[in-house]
């Protein structure tokens, strides 16, 4: 028996969802970082979905683009967190308000 | 004939240190996992922003593997071309770890 | 086993881009050379290399060439695009080479970033593949992020590309799913076979919500109300020379890939999405020029401004066709000159001499013009000339481009929205004029900040300044190039 291609998309959608929420909700940036990655992965899930209905090997190809970017995304990330976290030794994204209107 | 220049360079990343690099065997690097931090302890806490900074670089060069393995998989019907084109890319990504090394992004201290 | 054919390679479709990437490795390389004194042999290298993107955007003006199965294209729409990027591009570098010294920045990865930023908008103009589009997006603002934190010991710095990081990831995920769910509907993610999937049933619903959430995603990277809120932060904490990029050539650039997208891919939804893009115009014009009136820090007020430009743009966007589209392209021209002049006025006038505190502004408050008329008359005459081509007085560039943008809306029948557009650039002469109001006559308070203008930055201000004159005296010739870039699109 093989699972339906509609419960592989209804996960992608889900994890996706928890991803978007997670960014509005969570107030650390590293936690946030996180969830947008959920998000990204849940995009990757629905393309390697796609791609295997439609029979062709395109949404894998594009979910190794993905990937690459998303490490990418990764580094400059944690980059900009280090940097963050060495000047003001605590982490909330609460604490960025410098800049108001 | 592939196979054999594949075996033929792993033996010697394998052996050519074996040889020529230094041992001092510290009582640090006979522990079983040696990572810089106590194998056992409270996993609560802070560590060192370096280990962060490694990270990250890790990261960059892992996640290539995931060109390198298809084109792996595929590599001889991909033939010269493929090859060349493989030749490239490591070419760009030393490029880049030439730059990490000159910039003293890897230097612990 | 069956050898797999090497697939051809077009290096024509992509040679602008190749040249720009590089240059951007050869001054990673440069970098690690012994030392010097100053970085500004790598300012010049990176300038050789943009200059010789923009001759050969130039030399193949006229040429159609397509590659890697339809990705990339580099027809007139591209070529267009790759000069407008190519000169935002260039007065960034020019502007930067003695502002990073001034501000104790100096490195030689901020001319890298901005050569792999300029790559990423331009692989956006010549984009004929979502995925293409997704790398485009994500080349330019992950440099960016970098570059927007490059004053790594001032906090605002740090905090605005904390910002934009996340606010700019978190499109990138929209822009993503949406990518995904349209792959799902049509089959492929190459633009012409969405259309071909469009035509065939437009109100599939995986496509439709594939497309609101990719247009989510562009909202945000154009900077469109309602997805607005990290320009402002953005420009004000980043170092201004990157600032101008932001405003400049990655607006352009996202405008770009939206209208290829929109006019060739999305052609079969039209009626759908121009009445959404209706409400974004309205909304971005009047939330960015309102909200620009309260600011008194110029980086804050000019962001507003911004938002409320990318509302006219969506007004030709909503107008549609070859007038409507091409009236974008000869705005985005001017408004590109106009916008690095501006905030090219604003790197010269930065506070100079003696470490900047961490926490410290520059010059960005109005109140610091104070008095430039009589400080520093060329650099206060070039201000107010950049604002008054901002407001939209004739007979300068920004006029032209308001006059097609909003003309078109009028004769596609759009007329309320053109009134809509109209009072808006009344609104925005108020806030544009209180600067010159400033600068002429104020007295100035308190210790005058002193200024030093430079050989590179005064050709950068030169340059916008000839720009602006050219398309506001005879603006038919760049009408007529626009016309021609966007031919391509409509047919």
């Amino acid at each position: 028996m093989t699972v339906p291609d509609a419960w592989y998309l209804g996960l992608s959608a889900v994890l996706f969802a928890i991803g978007i929420v997670g960014v509005i909700v969570r107030r650390n940036p590293l936690v946030i970082f996180m969830s947008i990655e959920l998000a990204l992965n849940a995009a990757n899930l629905a393309l390697v979905t796609f791609g295997a209905r439609l029979g062709s090997p395109d949404g894998q190809a594009l979910v190794f683009f993905v990937m690459a970017v998303a490490a990418a995304e990764v580094g400059v990330g944690l980059a900009i967190i280090v940097v963050i976290f060495r000047s003001r030794h605590r982490l909330s994204v609460d604490d960025l308000s410098l800049m108001r209107w | 004939m592939s196979f054999l220049f594949a075996g033929v360079v792993a033996a010697a990343l394998l052996g050519i240190p074996h040889l020529l690099a230094p041992r001092r065997l510290t009582p640090v690097k006979m522990e079983p996992f040696e990572c810089g931090k106590d194998p056992i302890e409270i996993a609560e806490g802070r560590f060192p922003m370096k280990f962060s900074t490694v990270g990250i670089l890790f990261i960059l060069f892992d996640i290539e593997m995931i060109f390198i393995w298809p084109w792996a998989v595929m590599y001889l019907q991909l033939g010269w071309f493929g090859f060349l084109e493989m030749l490239v890319f490591l070419a760009v990504l030393m490029l880049g770890f030439l730059y990490i090394v000159r910039k003293g992004g890897l230097e612990w201290e | 086993m069956t050898p797999i054919p090497a697939p051809p390679i077009a290096w024509n479709a992509l040679l602008p881009i190749l040249v720009l990437a590089g240059t951007a490795m050869l001054v990673l390389l440069a970098d690690l050379l012994p030392p010097r004194e100053s970085k500004q042999h790598l300012g010049a290298l990176a300038l050789a290399g943009i200059i010789a993107a923009l001759v050969i955007a130039l030399v193949r003006w006229g040429t159609d060439v397509c590659g890697f199965r339809d990705m990339v294209r580099l027809d007139g729409y591209a070529l267009f695009f790759d000069i407008v990027i190519a000169y935002a591009a260039a007065l960034v570098v020019l502007l930067s080479m003695d502002y990073l010294r001034r501000r104790g920045a100096e490195s030689g990865e901020y001319y890298a970033l901005v050569l792999f930023a300029a790559c990423g908008m331009m692989l956006l103009a010549s984009a004929g593949d979502l995925i293409i589009v997704f790398l485009g997006i994500e080349l330019m603002s992950l440099s960016l992020y970098v570059l927007a934190g490059l004053f790594k010991s001032r906090r605002q710095s740090s905090e605005a590309s904390m910002k934009y990081f996340l606010l700019g990831v978190f499109a990138s995920a929209f822009l993503l799913y949406g990518i995904a769910l349209l792959f799902g509907a049509a089959g492929s993610t190459n633009f012409e076979r969405v259309a071909a999937a469009a035509a065939r049933n437009p109100h599939d619903t995986l496509l439709l919500i594939g497309v609101a959430l990719l247009l989510v995603g562009f909202g945000f990277k154009i900077s469109s109300v309602p997805f607005h809120m990290w320009a402002p932060d953005v420009y004000e904490g980043a170092p201004t020379s990157v600032t101008a990029l932001i405003a400049t050539g990655s607006k352009a650039a996202a405008f770009a890939a939206l209208i290829r997208f929109l006019t060739t891919a999305l052609r079969p939804l039209q009626p759908d999405w121009t009445a959404l893009l209706w409400i974004l115009a309205a909304l971005s014009m009047t939330v960015g020029n309102v909200v620009a009136i309260a600011q008194t820090n110029l980086k804050r007020m000019l962001a507003y401004s911004s938002i409320a430009h990318v509302g006219y743009m969506l007004v030709g966007l909503v107008a549609g066709g070859p007038q409507g589209t091409s009236a974008i392209l000869f705005y985005l021209f001017a408004y590109v000159f106009t916008t690095a002049g501006t905030f090219g006025v604003l790197t010269l006038c930065e506070r100079t001499g003696g470490t900047p505190e961490p926490d410290g502004d520059g010059a960005v408050d109005v109140r610091e013009y104070a008095g430039l008329g009589r400080r520093s008359p060329a650099l206060a005459f070039a201000l107010t000339f950049f604002l008054l081509s901002l407001v939209g007085i004739p007979p300068l560039a920004g006029f032209f481009g308001k006059f097609y943008l909003f003309g078109a809306a009028v004769r596609a029948g759009y007329v309320w929205l053109a009134v809509i557009a109209v009072l808006n650039s009344a609104v925005a002469a108020y806030y544009y004029l209180r600067v010159v109001v400033y600068m002429y006559m104020r007295e100035p308070e308190g210790a005058a900040a002193t200024l030093a203008p430079s050989f590179a930055g005064g050709l950068a201000l030169a340059i916008a300044f000839i720009g602006i004159v050219l398309l506001g005296v005879m603006p038919a010739p760049f009408v007529e190039l626009a016309q021609v870039a966007v031919a391509p699109l409509l047919r």
